[in-house]
């Protein structure tokens, strides 16, 4: 019985630390429409600040609060809304979820380049050492201090949104800001106070935990995952749902840590307590109603040029030739790298067609490409049939995470597959089913009827090959019948819904298509590298990705081959440069808020030189001067990139239709 | 027994009833008017229809059977079809292409491999926007738009169009032939059920008006009997003022006037 009660004590501490984090959430979302997947992340930054100046400064503890609780974290949170995220909440959820990504990758490069890895930090707990004997239990300050703070903070909140003029007017927010500002409410106050209120309760709830679960960059930014699931309970809007989710929460965390490792054979359940706020989440996600189709004119997007089939099919066969010539020259260990490039480019393909063309954002294109690899090794068929049973497995594992949540909109899916992300990371990943705990997993290459890839070269190549069969295939579903419903659905799902389109498989199948291209490509980075672990697959690495492909564009096959190639180098750098590995971030994160609203990318303005080239520079100079007209036209002809023609284009701004557009119809 | 059943719906938004027990019938082959002041909840009323609202209370019944629960895209495949009063035109493709691709959605997958360049070209030829074929559809104007979106919903075969304030955005006489366009489809068997603030359009063509005012459903009858309806009259003199102001430069909204 004292066991249960002691438990029940954490549990009530886990849940009081997650009902602050979580009531942030809920406040800023519900104000901006904005959904801060970094709050976890900027709680992790100042529980890390809160250590700087109370442990190395050594500040007293009350300055070291009100410095990080009322200065810091609330101008950190008006900064955020102001600056970095303002008028996202209208965005398509590809572009705010880049950007708040962003933010989250940023932190955890502030982090990691502010307070290095290299030393040892621990919080102490408040008043440590004194234990306090309630009925039998045995009590921490801590955690009577954390209960009694988020009854505080409940009761704060209730009387700021109850009782107060601005409080009124972030209720009103809540339902609707455009009209908040019809009627004179200065929706651009109340947002930026629920950001800097918002900001502080992560950085309160970072504080509370970190004594707890350690003063670390990972444990404390998924606390955004738990907060996320508490919130859920109450559709992220309703704060007494979010206490109760956060405390059940809590208490089924406890209870799961509590109970369940005394089992014999516990060893193979050791990530189980991380995943429970993923269960419950998916439990509360299967039980939400349908959410309504949104109405409301989106402006069509510019989207990058599509080359045809033709094209494609002679610039892929260029790429390959380039990739043969250069794989000669290269010693072994620079294949490796350049190997993983093509496979991470493929992996990018994954998020072309999912993102791109359907504009549905995955958090855990690694986990897919890690089923993939796991798939590929464990079968031991290093043949195009174990290849097929990796894309057809890691695509039922996509289905699987986007059923659930089948009813929801965009958003929702995102994060479910971010704790999924996270699922796969803690638990199957290192289980004994997969790669197991700091142990590799071995892989035989690839082979085909026939022909040999023992050698590195000829298995680039073949690389090569795969991707280029990869981007074809992307590129005909875009310019065929699917390709055209994608793009009506991303303009408009209330029309797509309503000619009759059941947007929710199509989701499923589009997730599905997505998965199996990054179990393809995580296959293939298996065959190459013959040992393959873990870590290659975590979590985090999908939010890079996803950065990446939000700098270089998402929208195109160009984009993709870039992106590979920086996916493979950023590790690369960092490990180079130890001293600046949180800089890379920063700098990466920095590029994707600036790009990410375009989700054409930088790959974009490369289309853009040749168009300029052929419609602008080609004519000027003709005019200027009669003899350069036919050096200038072979500059043009031979200077573009391969999806770069505009009179190629279907869907061009300028809407031209040539003979290759009325030839696909 | 009517085509379209709309039974005792009640639509509630937090505290604010935009739709409160509204009941009317929709004749099939008929062209029927569904009209009131701005704010009547004539617009949530399509939505529960068509199924992007669920009603709080009521019930939708499309021949003969209960539609209230049904997903939006299976109320498609039953035969109704709509448009936007605020356009839901698909902005990144062409004019051809919305067309194109309600064709492509209603086919389903045996039609993968159909040309269905025809049928395209005949929607946008019946509606009259052949010229903007291939302009992308968030450069097109208003009326164009309207009329697209027209075109689209008739590529799904609809036997029930609903149409949220079409002619808005239409010169006169562009209004005259929609008019027409409209009788054409009725008398090839399709049931249109219109929200539209155009008097001279909705008393031209309607078979049957109902009107609708906080939600609720004053009056029906033929545009002779609304016309003189003394309810009706007051419901929209009562908002003349507002009307009018609400609706800006909407070139429909001056005519309610004049009724």
């Amino acid at each position: 019985m004292s066991a249960f009660l002691s438990y029940t004590v954490i549990g009530l501490f886990t849940g009081a630390a997650y009902a602050i984090a979580a009531s942030g959430l809920v406040l800023t979302y519900s104000t901006t429409r904005v959904f801060n997947i970094a709050h976890g992340a900027v709680g992790m930054v100042f529980a890390f600040l809160y250590w700087d100046f109370s442990q190395r400064q050594g500040m007293p503890v009350w300055l070291s609060l009100v410095l990080v609780l009322l200065v810091v974290a609330p101008l950190t949170g008006v900064f955020i809304q102001r600056v970095l995220t303002r008028g996202l909440g209208n965005a398509p959820v590809g572009v705010s979820l880049v950007v708040t990504v962003a933010i989250l990758v940023g932190m955890i490069g502030v982090a990691t380049q502010v307070w290095k890895q290299d030393t040892a930090r621990s919080l102490p707990q408040f008043y440590q050492g004194h234990l306090i004997h309630l009925g039998g239990v045995i009590v921490t300050p801590q955690q009577i201090i954390t209960i009694v703070i988020s009854v505080i903070v409940a009761g704060a909140l209730y009387v700021l949104l109850a009782r107060t003029r601005i409080g009124t007017a972030m209720r009103a927010s809540v339902d609707n800001a455009e009209l908040l500002s019809l009627y004179g409410g200065r929706a651009d106050v109340v947002a930026a106070l629920a950001w800097a209120v918002g900001t502080s309760l992560a950085a309160l709830a970072g504080i509370l935990l970190a004594p707890v679960i350690g003063l670390q960059y990972y444990d404390l930014t998924l606390l955004v995952i738990s907060a996320y699931a508490a919130a859920m309970l109450g559709k992220l809007t309703s704060l007494p749902m979010t206490y109760i989710g956060a405390m059940a929460l809590g208490l089924a965390q406890s209870y799961v840590i509590g109970y369940l490792q005394d089992i014999p054979g516990h060893d193979k359940l050791g990530g189980l307590p991380a995943v429970v706020p993923t269960v419950f989440l998916f439990a509360i996600l299967v039980l939400l109603p349908q959410a309504p189709l949104r109405i409301g004119q989106v402006k069509g997007i510019i989207s990058a040029p599509v080359p045809t089939i033709t094209r494609s099919m002679v610039c892929g066969a260029l790429l390959i030739v380039a990739v043969a010539l250069m794989a000669s020259g290269m010693a072994n260990s620079t294949l490796l790298n350049f190997g993983a490039a093509i496979s991470f480019a493929i992996l990018m393909l994954s998020l072309v067609l999912l993102t791109g063309y359907g504009g549905y954002v995955s958090l855990a294109q690694f986990a897919f490409a890690g089923v993939g690899a796991v798939i590929y090794a464990r079968a031991d068929q290093p043949n195009l049939f174990g290849l097929v049973l990796a894309i057809l497995g890691a695509a039922a594992v996509g289905a699987i995470v986007a059923i659930p949540v089948l009813r929801l909109t965009g958003l929702y899916l995102a994060l479910a597959t971010l704790a999924f992300g996270q699922l796969m990371d803690k638990l199957v990943f290192t289980s004994s089913l997969a790669f197991q705990f700091n142990n590799p997993l071995t892989a035989k290459r690839l082979s085909l009827p026939g022909m040999n890839f023992k050698d590195q070269g000829n298995y680039t190549i073949l690389m090569a090959v795969f991707f280029v069969l990869t981007a074809i295939v992307v590129v005909a579903i875009r310019r065929g019948r699917l390709g055209r419903i994608l793009i009506a659905v991303r303009d408009s799902q209330a029309a797509a819904g309503t000619l009759g389109l059941d947007l929710r498989w199509l989701r499923v199948g589009l997730f599905a298509g997505s998965a199996g291209i990054a179990g393809l490509s995580g296959a293939l980075l298996a065959g190459m590298r013959l040992t393959i672990d873990a870590s290659t697959f975590q979590f985090f690495n999908s939010l890079v990705l996803l950065l990446i492909a939000g700098v270089w564009g998402v929208t195109s096959v160009t984009g993709a081959a870039i992106g590979g190639f920086f996916m493979m180098y950023l590790p690369v750098a960092q490990s180079n440069h130890p001293n600046i590995a949180g800089l890379l971030f920063m700098l990466l994160a920095a590029g994707a808020i600036v790009l990410g609203r375009n989700p054409n990318g930088l790959s974009y303005v490369m289309f853009l030189i040749p168009r300029f080239v052929t419609d602008s520079l080609y004519p000027a100079l003709a005019d200027r001067y009669p003899g350069m007209a036919l050096r200038a036209r072979a500059v043009g002809v031979v200077g573009e990139p391969d999806e770069a023609i505009g009179s190629d284009a279907d869907d061009h701004s300028e809407g031209k239709v040539d003979s290759d557009a009325v030839a696909s119809r | 027994m009517p085509l379209l059943h709309v039974d005792d719906v009640v639509v509630q938004f937090g505290g604010v009833t935009a739709v409160n027990h509204a009941s009317f019938e929709v004749e099939a082959g008929s062209i029927t008017g569904l009209i009131g002041p701005n704010g009547a909840g004539k617009t949530t009323c399509f939505n529960v229809i068509t199924g992007l609202q669920t009603p709080t209370a009521g019930h939708i019944v499309l021949d003969g059977k209960d539609i209230t629960r049904m997903p939006v895209h299976r109320r498609s495949k039953r035969g109704i079809g709509r448009t936007f009063q605020r356009l839901e035109a698909f902005g990144s493709l062409t004019v051809s292409d919305n067309v194109r691709v309600a064709l492509d959605i209603h086919d389903g997958i045996p039609g993968l491999f159909r040309s269905a360049v025809n049928d395209v070209d005949a929607l946008l030829e019946l509606v009259g926007i052949s010229d903007y074929a291939n302009e992308r559809a968030d450069s097109i104007p208003t009326g164009t738009a309207r009329l697209l979106e027209l075109a689209r919903s008739l590529a799904t075969d609809p036997q029930l169009l609903l149409l949220d304030e079409p002619s808005s955005g239409l010169d006169e006489s562009e209004t005259g032939a929609f008019g027409a366009l409209l009788k054409q489809l009725a008398a090839e068997g399709r049931t249109v059920l219109m929200v539209e603030h155009d008097m001279d359009l909705v008393m031209g063509v309607c078979d049957t008006i109902h009107v609708l005012d906080f939600g609720s459903i004053i009056a029906q009858g033929t545009p002779a009997e609304i016309r003189i309806n003394p309810v009706v009259q007051k419901a929209y003199l009562g908002y003349a003022d507002e009307a009018d102001h609400d609706a800006g430069h909407d070139a429909g909204d001056t005519k309610v006037l004049a009724l």
